[in-house]
């Protein structure tokens, strides 16, 4: 099949960028959209011009690395899935499709496709972890944990982190992301002791990085190629208000 | 050179804890003075990282991913072992140690194996503290599944996606530490050369890989944990980035190199579909519980429609040659009997290459519902792939490179060769021998980075001095910076025609062939010739485009082959000097009459360690034997019949 490619391209993060437009023949509708890249960029080379810089490693919907916007969509045309597990089959012959990074302002384009979501490691660095130094730990049996909250929690931990959520919001919120992580750890016996905490420090990392509000229109869960549900959003605001109410009440009866 | 494994003396069960009782330790005031590079972000580089830190270290911990998150051990997909017992079902610390000295096919140290079930229990239990999801029973308890060579239900799993919630774990550990200001985290940051200085490991050379900027690290102990090297292979079901310049370049400067040709060949993969393949996906062993390989036991039916041959006419091959393990036999010798049937032509699907993984009969026992419940995400995996319903048809599998029970030589300390410099997880050769259960790396990584490095690497230390880093304007720094901008510098200037991906789709294609699921000694002199042909035509005719100024992903991926296409010669010479089949080694000249593997205790009950000597355009190395000796264990002919 063929293709044609309208691919986004900035040399660095300080440059402006532009479209290129990009003609691809004999294209098998069974290889995945980075194996498509994959091609395309050996040519570029063949020609001597610089191959589209991506963001990619595992190529099987896990590692969070890859983050195209396809067609204007974050990961592209299909349900549930993550940039690499896009296929050719999903376009039709003679298609234009148009491939842009990421565009959120937490998110700056440092090249090409690729994007800087270091924002996201340090909303984790602020509270997103139980603190057990290795070592301290009881058995792993001492604490019974409900099938129904074990799976619940594990609901929100498949999040893979890639940010298609953020890319998505017309405000850039990363509140998906946040409720899914701190709903994770706060749904989970281990996680009591530093719940108000966590979810204290979470939210104001994110207000930090200056990722935008929540307004419930929920493209996030749209886009989430792990199907990670809005109604962690309500969880986290929940966990929220209750933790602001607790820290106000002690920080004056300190 | 002798080879001192410094395993400790005494009874089997003894050794660890009487070590951890008598070495050296450092005190917590003086551990602020040390500094500690961890080259590394997976389970093994984060767990250490945090451990580390937690002591009191200082630590810098390194990645080439944007965050350390994304290392590889998030795709690790069915579970990990541990002797827990929590199934009653007579798992001990000892059981889980034999089933892994036998499952390496008695080539892996006896000392370190049992050290790895020993602590196994304990990685459970801070994993489950750190809120690793794991599957639970409706009482609250943790669940068990069974995985291939163990006869006991010891795999502890969350859901298809075991890796990922032990590395988020691993990662929150270490984000924490990050946030308290002990570890420096430099992502997107490639380790290009090692530092050593009186002998000693002292730091590392690195590129920044969005600005290109080659940085400086000094320290007093360096970890590499960073993973395996089956991408040799090019295509492989690791991630694209995973890489062995790191221990490629130490082996380089004089680390041994353990056991190179042992490699992992997993049986039940998605089969190759096309010359624009750039990876293979795998199907976790974990089907194997509930799903049955067969192939059409006539030829003719190869092309039928599989719903449509009947029982009578399927050979279930595994169940027949392995009646007590069936399904469950380990993965060289499930790999193998899948290349056998292929080979009679039996194979199925487009290429001939692949085999059924039927779920017909699960379905019927079990219901879909849970079927799905078990399998979901990898059924659906197998389709966004093929387009095909697993539910419906039998999944089309075949083996693919997966996991190097090699890596660099390590003592009982998992110290390398080279004083100061130690070695985790997959990069090291420690633990599997000639072939891992499922289920063990992740297993080993944590050991390794939670339970055994901070107490080891105490006992070096506490042989440097305190705050003694060296200035990074050490001559030896400088040394190590030019060899790494130089060899940078070369791949540009060579302006040949083809693409990075010519050679290694060349190098993969001579590796799998000739050196793969089997292997000859005109194999392997053959791929001995080819190789260094490749290898001299990448550097005339690769074209890397570009400068090293900024991110330039066609140079990182050059950077990286080049120390394939090296690598790739050492583990062809090291499966032509071991004239025996064993775990994943199987060289055909070497096998029983029923096609099994024949090992030969008499002359190569060792760990192959080598040396590198220069490249002069053939590879020079010295082999270095360390015996394998078990005090407590017999070596037996491995039976899953
Ligand atoms: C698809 C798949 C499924 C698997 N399933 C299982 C399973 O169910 N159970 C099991 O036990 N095992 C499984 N394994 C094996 C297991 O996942 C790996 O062996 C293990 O995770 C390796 O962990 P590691 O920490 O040693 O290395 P990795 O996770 O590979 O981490 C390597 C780290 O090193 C960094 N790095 C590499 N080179 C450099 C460099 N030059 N400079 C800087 N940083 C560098 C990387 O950025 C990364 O952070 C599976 C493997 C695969 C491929
Ligand atoms: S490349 Fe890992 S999720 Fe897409």
């Amino acid at each position: 099949m063929k293709l044609t490619l309208r691919i986004w391209r900035q040399k660095n993060k300080n440059s402006p960028g532009h479209f290129e437009e990009y003609q691809l023949d004999g294209l098998n509708p069974n290889m995945s959209f980075l194996e498509m890249l994959d091609v395309l960029n050996d040519k570029l080379t063949r020609e001597g011009k610089m191959p589209v810089a991506f963001d990619h490693d595992c190529r099987e919907g896990i590692c969070g690395s890859c983050s195209l916007v396809i067609n204007g969509e974050p990961h592209g045309p299909e349900y549930r899935v993550a940039s690499c597990q896009t296929y050719l089959r999903s376009f039709k012959d003679g298609d234009t499709v148009v491939v842009e990074p990421y565009r959120a302002r937490p998110f700056p384009v440092l090249c090409d496709l690729v994007t800087d979501r270091s924002a996201f490691d340090r909303i984790i660095q602020a509270g997103g972890f139980i603190s057990v130094s290795t070592g301290n730990a009881p058995d792993a049996n001492a604490i019974p944990v409900p099938k129904k909250i074990a799976d619940l929690a594990m609901d929100a931990a498949a999040c893979i982190g890639c940010g298609a959520c953020v890319a998505a919001c017309k405000n850039s919120s990363a509140m998906l992301f946040v409720a899914a992580k701190v709903s994770h750890l706060n749904l989970l016996p281990q996680g009591q002791a530093e719940k108000d905490r966590r979810t204290l420090a979470m939210v104001a990392q994110m207000d930090k990085e200056g990722f935008g509000a929540c307004s419930n229109t929920y493209s996030c869960e749209a886009v989430c190629p792990k199907g990670i549900s809005a109604e962690f959003i309500a969880r986290m605001n929940r966990d929220y208000l209750a933790a602001s109410v607790r820290s106000a009440v002690t920080s004056a009866a300190d | 050179m002798t080879l001192e494994s410094n395993a400790p003396a005494g009874p089997l069960a003894e050794k660890w804890r009487k070590h951890k009782a008598s070495i050296r330790l450092v005190s917590p005031a003086n551990k602020r003075k040390y500094h500690i590079i961890v080259v590394g972000s997976g389970l093994a580089g984060a767990s250490a990282a945090a451990s580390f830190a937690e002591l009191g270290y200082k630590v810098s911990c390194f990645c080439f991913q944007d965050s350390p998150r994304r290392a590889h051990s998030i795709a690790a997909q069915g579970g990990i072992n541990a002797a827990k017992n929590y199934q009653n079902d007579g798992d001990s610390i000892y059981r889980l140690f034999y089933d892994t000295i036998k499952g390496g096919d008695f080539r892996a140290r006896e000392a370190n194996v049992y050290r790895l079930a020993e602590v196994s229990v304990n990685i459970i239990d801070q994993c489950a503290a750190q809120g690793v999801p794991f599957a639970r029973e409706y009482g609250g308890m943790l669940a068990n599944r069974s995985f291939g060579g163990a006869q006991v239900s010891r795999t502890f799993y969350a859901r298809g996606q075991t890796g990922q919630q032990l590395l988020l774990g691993a990662y929150s550990a270490l984000c924490r530490q990050i946030g308290l200001g002990t570890v420096k985290m430099f992502p997107r940051t490639e380790m290009l050369e090692l530092v050593i200085i009186d002998g000693k490991a002292r730091g590392i050379v690195a590129r920044n890989l969005i600005s290109g900027e080659i940085t400086r690290h000094s320290g007093d102990a360096v970890v590499l944990a960073t993973g395996g090297y089956g991408n040799v292979y090019n295509l492989s079901t690791y991630a694209r980035g995973s890489n062995a310049t790191a221990i490629w370049r130490a082996h380089r400067r004089g680390a041994l190199f353990g056991n190179p040709c042992f490699t992992q060949i997993h049986p039940t993969c998605i089969p190759v579909s096309g010359e624009y393949q750039s990876k293979l996906t795998l199907m976790s062993e974990s089907l194997r519980n509930d799903g049955r390989c067969w192939v059409p036991k006539n030829p003719a039916d190869t092309k039928k429609h599989p719903n449509d041959i009947p029982e009578a006419d399927r050979d279930y091959y595994l169940e027949r040659m392995y009646p007590s393990y069936g399904n469950l036999a380990p993965r060289d010798i499930a790999s193998r009997a899948a290349k056998r049937v292929c080979d009679e032509g039996r194979g199925i699907g487009p290429s001939g290459l692949g085999v059924y993984l039927d779920f017909a009969d699960a379905i019927k026992r079990l219901g879909k519902k849970v079927v799905q419940e078990r399998y979901g995400n990898l059924f659906d995996i197998y389709h966004e792939i093929t387009n095909e319903n697993a539910y419906e048809v039998p999944m089309r599998i075949y083996p693919a490179v997966h996991y190097t029970m090699g890596g660099l030589w390590v003592d009982y300390n998992l110290m390398t060769t080279i004083p100061g410099l130690f070695a985790a997880g997959e990069a090291n050769f420690s633990d599997h021998g000639a072939n891992r259960l499922g289920a063990s790396a992740l297993m080993q990584g944590l050991a390794d980075g939670y339970f055994v490095l901070p107490y080891t690497i105490g006992h070096y230390l506490a042989t440097v001095p305190p705050n003694s880093a060296p200035p990074t304007d050490h001559p030896a720094f400088a040394d190590a910076e030019r060899d790494a901008t130089d060899r940078l510098r070369k791949l540009l200037s060579i302006n040949g025609k083809e693409p990075v991906s010519t050679f290694h789709k060349r190098l993969g294609k001579v590796m799998w062939d000739l050196c793969g699921m089997a292997r000859t000694k005109e194999s392997l002199t053959q791929a001995l010739q080819e190789i260094p042909k490749i290898r001299a035509e990448f550097w005339s005719n690769l074209h890397v485009p570009g400068d090293g100024d900024g991110l330039n992903q066609a140079l990182e991926r050059a950077n990286r082959v080049s120390d394939f296409l090296e690598l790739g010669e050492l583990m062809c010479l090291d499966a032509l000097t071991r004239e025996e089949s064993c775990g994943g080694h199987f060289r055909e000249e070497h096998q029983h009459p029923d096609g099994e593997a024949k090992r030969d205790d008499q002359n190569f009950a060792f760990v192959s360690a080598w040396q590198f000597q220069g490249l002069n355009g053939t590879g020079q190395w010295q082999l270095h034997k360390e015996p394998l000796v078990y005090e407590e264990v017999k070596m037996t002919t491995r039976s899953y019949k």
